[in-house]
């Protein structure tokens, strides 16, 4: 993935760079992605599954709820149960069927391709490749959850149960069970057997807000007296002292605006500008500087000259 | 506030109320209210995308606020995924499925079928001439729940007894639900596992149907061939079929996974992994299907005249829609 217009990779955008992917949409621009972490995927998991079991737990309370209600007495022997209990156990074993298969398929072909525990940790299955997610590949990657996760945990249990477990079998399913379980930490992607099966990977969700503009005071000023700009006016040697990852820290303080913080970024430019730092104007101070070394970057940026950062060379 | 210092500040502040407009609209359908959008928000969902991606564009080549690319960014994957999210609800899909999705999906593994149909003949060859060389065989192959009175060296009579006469059997139902369950469960491991190469579903339809071998042996000893394919036939020609299938799907991807041909391992892994997860929703119809006539119809027909003549109608019913259904239309996407 070559990705010329995506962000730039001096900006550190997620926790784990790593995880940090280009995606390309059908429009030929690329996004920039970050894989779900293998915590938050075994955390949804952890939800789904206690979700899952809580449903069956519910109708299993429903269906006893309304034997007692209908008086029928539970005799322990269900194969030869007759009537409304058998109804019962038949609804019963398809209810939980459809619970264990029909869950993520419902919620992951949903608007927000996610079940509801992958919602709490934000985040959702997507088409690697980009494209469309389709049903077939929602289905893909759930039938093959069947063998990773489900099956062995019954295999496993039901052997323990029964007593036919030999140490062998057990350690062979163990082994299965680990291996699907663990095969999400030896790719890049983080993808399990079924994402590999349906060409699909799980993605952090984003919710970013559109903040303000970053130096308003500079637009009002300069708007409507200049006052600001006749107060501070820096040459072009004071403005080459910085590049693009200052001005993002720049920015940074400034959005938060945190008066200790202004306080300390103003003396470090002072110094570096050979100014002397006065006092209770650092906002202003730092949102014309700011605004002046933003506008000189994006100047150099019109002609294909960007700067990274104060260790940079200038062009 | 309407001028700013900047250019990339006034870009911005341009085209803010359209990146608003579409940030409610998408927050709205997130949370799963597109119900309530008007037709006008629906219709601009598509262009205010595409305006979005070229605001990024050019804000990545010409603005240095890393926070509004940052918004940007974010909005333009939300919405992406909106614009090109899953576009068919369950009902709908569902609906192209049975129209000739199935079908379509099944000719397309076509030598997977034929060579999941070998193995499981030679399954069951190996499993009779197995037993049959020594009967000790059939104790290692039948798991021990399967076998009570179905031994070697079994009488006729207890034998019949296995095939006629369980109408009087309570549960038939319940039953039904169980084995559906069960055999679903086999159906998806046969698919499932041949995410390794395809040979594990190879060996387990070959485990699975040497025990058929086995157990025709035991019922061929004392004559009983023809009832007991009867006996089978008419669950076994639609749940035999299904495990056929679900093999077949397995092999399919395995064998995608194993030559990929000019495509990448993941790219070819993902393309057959599609094809059968359709055919795998069909074989869990197939299956449903299968266990109520285990269940019932297995029960209640008591002659293996009749038993052959719903066995047949079903096996001729799947085979028409497989070869014959969906035919005309080509998938414009395959």
């Amino acid at each position: 993935m070559s990705g010329s217009t995506a962000a730039e990779p001096w900006i550190r955008r997620s926790a784990n760079p790593k995880l940090d992917r280009v995606m390309v949409t059908p429009e030929g621009v690329s996004l920039n992605v970050t894989v779900a972490a293998a915590g938050a995927r075994a955390g949804a998991l952890a939800l789904d599954i206690i979700i899952i079991l809580g449903l069956i737990f519910l109708v299993t309370i429903a269906g006893l709820m309304l034997l007692w209600g209908l008086g029928v007495a539970v005799d322990g022997n269900l194969e030869n149960a007759s009537g409304p209990l058998q109804l019962l156990a038949v609804l019963w074993i398809i209810s939980v069927f459809l619970f264990r298969n029909a869950y993520f398929l419902y919620f992951e072909l949903g608007d927000r391709a996610a079940t509801w525990g992958k919602r709490a940790v934000g985040i959702r299955v997507a088409a690697r490749d980009g494209g469309r997610l389709t049903a077939e590949a929602v289905i893909a990657r759930n039938i093959v959850r069947d063998v990773e996760l489900f099956l062995p945990l019954v295999f496993l249990t039901s052997g323990e149960a029964s007593g036919s477990m030999t140490d062998l079998t057990a350690w062979a399913g163990f082994l299965w069970v680990l291996m699907f379980l663990l095969f999400p930490l030896f790719n890049r992607d983080r993808l399990r057997g079924g994402d590999v099966i349906a060409g699909t990977w799980v993605i952090e969700n984003v919710k970013k807000n559109l903040g303000d503009i970053v130096a308003p005071s500079a637009a009002n000023l300069s708007d409507d007296g200049t006052a600001m700009v006749t107060r501070y006016q820096f040459s072009d040697d004071d403005l080459s002292v910085y590049g693009e990852y200052e001005l993002q820290t720049l920015e940074n303080v400034l959005r938060s605006d945190q008066n200790e913080a202004l306080q300390k970024v103003a003396e470090s430019i002072c110094q570096k500008i050979g100014w002397e730092p006065g006092s209770g104007d650092e906002r202003v101070f730092l949102e014309a500087y700011y605004t002046a070394l933003r506008a000189r970057l994006e100047r150099s940026m019109k002609f294909g000259k960007r700067r990274k950062d104060k260790f940079s060379p200038h062009e | 506030m309407s001028a700013a210092v900047l250019r990339s500040d006034r870009f911005r502040l341009e085209r803010e109320a359209d990146w608003m407009r579409l940030e409610d609209i998408v927050t709205k359908m997130e949370k799963g209210k597109s119900r309530r959008l008007s037709d006008d928000d629906v219709l601009a969902l598509p262009t205010l995308y595409r305006t979005l991606l070229s605001s990024l564009s050019i804000a990545r080549e010409n603005s240095l606020d890393a926070g509004l690319i940052d918004y940007l960014e974010g909005l333009a994957l939300r919405s992406y995924f909106l614009v090109y999210g899953t576009q068919t609800s369950l009902g709908r899909w569902l609906g192209s499925f049975f129209s000739g999705g199935w079908s379509r999906a099944v000719r397309a593994i076509q030598l997977d079928v034929w060579i999941a149909l070998f193995v499981m003949i030679a399954g069951v060859g190996v499993g009779y001439i197995l037993v049959a060389g020594d009967s000790d065989w059939f104790y290692a192959l039948v798991p021990g729940s399967y076998a009570d009175v179905r031994v070697p060296g079994a009488t006729e009579e207890a034998l019949r007894g296995t095939l006629f006469g369980a109408q009087d059997k309570g549960g038939l139902g319940m039953f039904a639900a169980f084995l559906f369950s069960n055999n679903a469960q086999v159906a998806i491991l046969a698919f499932a596992l041949g995410f390794a190469f395809a040979i594990p579903s190879i060996l387990l339809l070959i485990h699975n149907m040497a025990l058929l071998g086995a157990m025709l042996w035991v019922f061929a000893q004392r004559g009983l061939t023809v009832d007991f394919i009867g006996w089978l036939s008419i669950h076994g020609t639609t749940e035999l079929f299904a495990i056929l299938l679900a093999g077949a799907a397995g092999i399919h991807v395995g064998r995608s996974i194993a030559f990929p041909g000019k495509r990448s391992h993941l790219k070819a892994a993902s393309d057959a992994g599609k094809r059968a997860a359709l055919v795998m929703t069909g074989v869990i119809v197939m299956l449903i299907c299968a266990g109520l006539l285990e269940g019932f119809a297995r029960q209640l027909i008591d002659n293996t005249a009749g038993r052959f003549a719903v066995g047949g109608a079903m096996l001729l019913l799947w085979l028409l829609y497989f070869i014959g259904f969906g035919r005309e239309r080509r998938s414009p996407e395959a």
